[in-house]
């Protein structure tokens, strides 16, 4: 299986692909603007600021999906020996983080017209930005440490740690007093959000999912020239 | 339109949430896309300085075709 992921193959894939993500991406954006902003109903409560759900929800959805891939890929890089693993994993991260700042300065913005401030040590909004501190750590050690080994062993680690935040973030709503309502959206259950607004925040988070792997498989291609170009000093 | 801007009161709250999104989607594409010229654009270099047999021995490997290849599409 791991045959299939080898950069030789995999790269004339990526090299081609953004072109088309990109178009796909401003044609999805386009629509979920126009939904979020102009077609799709206030709230009841918070009138017109719900609209602002349509950046914040996606952006921390998207950023915790990254980290638990990055997590799930750097475990199994180190499993299986797999170079590559890391490589796509190291790819993933910068937009993971960008998700997880969005999700935080969004959500300061929208707490100032619902609960009359910007900031407040909720568990779900501390959560949140511990993820980005591990963010922050991951991207760090990567600029920091040259050593492939050494780099492999502690980008893990920090996963490893880090992916325990991952859950707490999901049920900090469920396990503490939280300035956040419990969740809307359930997979297994029925949601309590209603399909006009439903219909916006899945188009929201198509574009913002189009938009990381956007970033992804340029930032990939880019990892990819780099270990060309080391191996053309070698030459 | 102004309506739309104003959005019951919420439009300042509501369209900065929004601008922030979409100026760190533009930072984050134009950093990367600089990133990725800068690792192309040294890579054309690198293999230009190549002796002919050197670069032919490069030319082997596919992926070093492929990064010529977009590099000149570009």
């Amino acid at each position: 299986m791991f045959k299939l992921l080898e950069p030789n193959k995999i790269f004339q894939i990526t090299s081609k692909a953004p072109g088309y993500v990109l178009f796909l991406f401003v044609v999805v954006l386009t629509v979920g603007l126009t939904e979020a902003l102009i077609l799709s109903p206030e709230d009841y409560k918070q009138s017109d600021a719900v609209r602002i759900m349509y950046v914040h929800v996606p952006s921390a959805w998207i950023s915790l999906g990254i980290f638990s891939s990055i997590t799930l890929l750097s475990v199994s890089g180190f499993i299986f020996k797999n170079k590559n693993l890391f490589l796509i994993a190291k790819s993933l991260a910068p937009s993971g983080f960008v998700f997880n700042i969005i999700a935080l300065v969004t959500g300061s913005i929208w707490g100032k017209p619902t609960w009359g401030t910007w900031w407040a040590w909720d568990a779900r909004i501390t959560s949140m930005l511990i993820l980005a501190l591990f963010f922050a750590l991951y991207l760090i050690a990567w600029r920091i440490y040259e050593k492939e080994e050494k780099v492999f062993k502690i980008t893990a680690f920090i996963t490893i740690i880090g992916i325990i935040n991952v859950p707490i973030t999901k049920y900090s709503v469920e396990w503490w007093n939280t300035l956040h309502q419990p969740a809307s959206i359930n997979i297994l259950s029925k949601s309590s959000i209603h399909s006009s607004m439903l219909f916006p925040l899945l188009i929201m988070t198509a574009a913002f999912a189009l938009f990381s792997l956007l970033i992804f498989l340029m930032k990939y291609n880019t990892e990819l020239i780099k270990i060309k170009n080391k191996g053309l000093d070698r030459l | 339109m102004i309506e739309l801007l104003f959005m019951n009161g919420y439009g300042v709250y509501v369209l900065s949430a929004f601008g922030f999104t979409l100026l760190s989607f533009s930072g984050l594409y134009v950093i990367t896309k600089l990133q990725f010229a800068k690792e192309q654009n040294k890579f054309v270099a690198k293999f230009g300085s190549l002796n002919s047999d050197k670069a032919n021995s490069a030319k082997l490997q596919r992926i070093n075709k492929e990064i010529l290849a977009n590099a000149t599409n570009n």
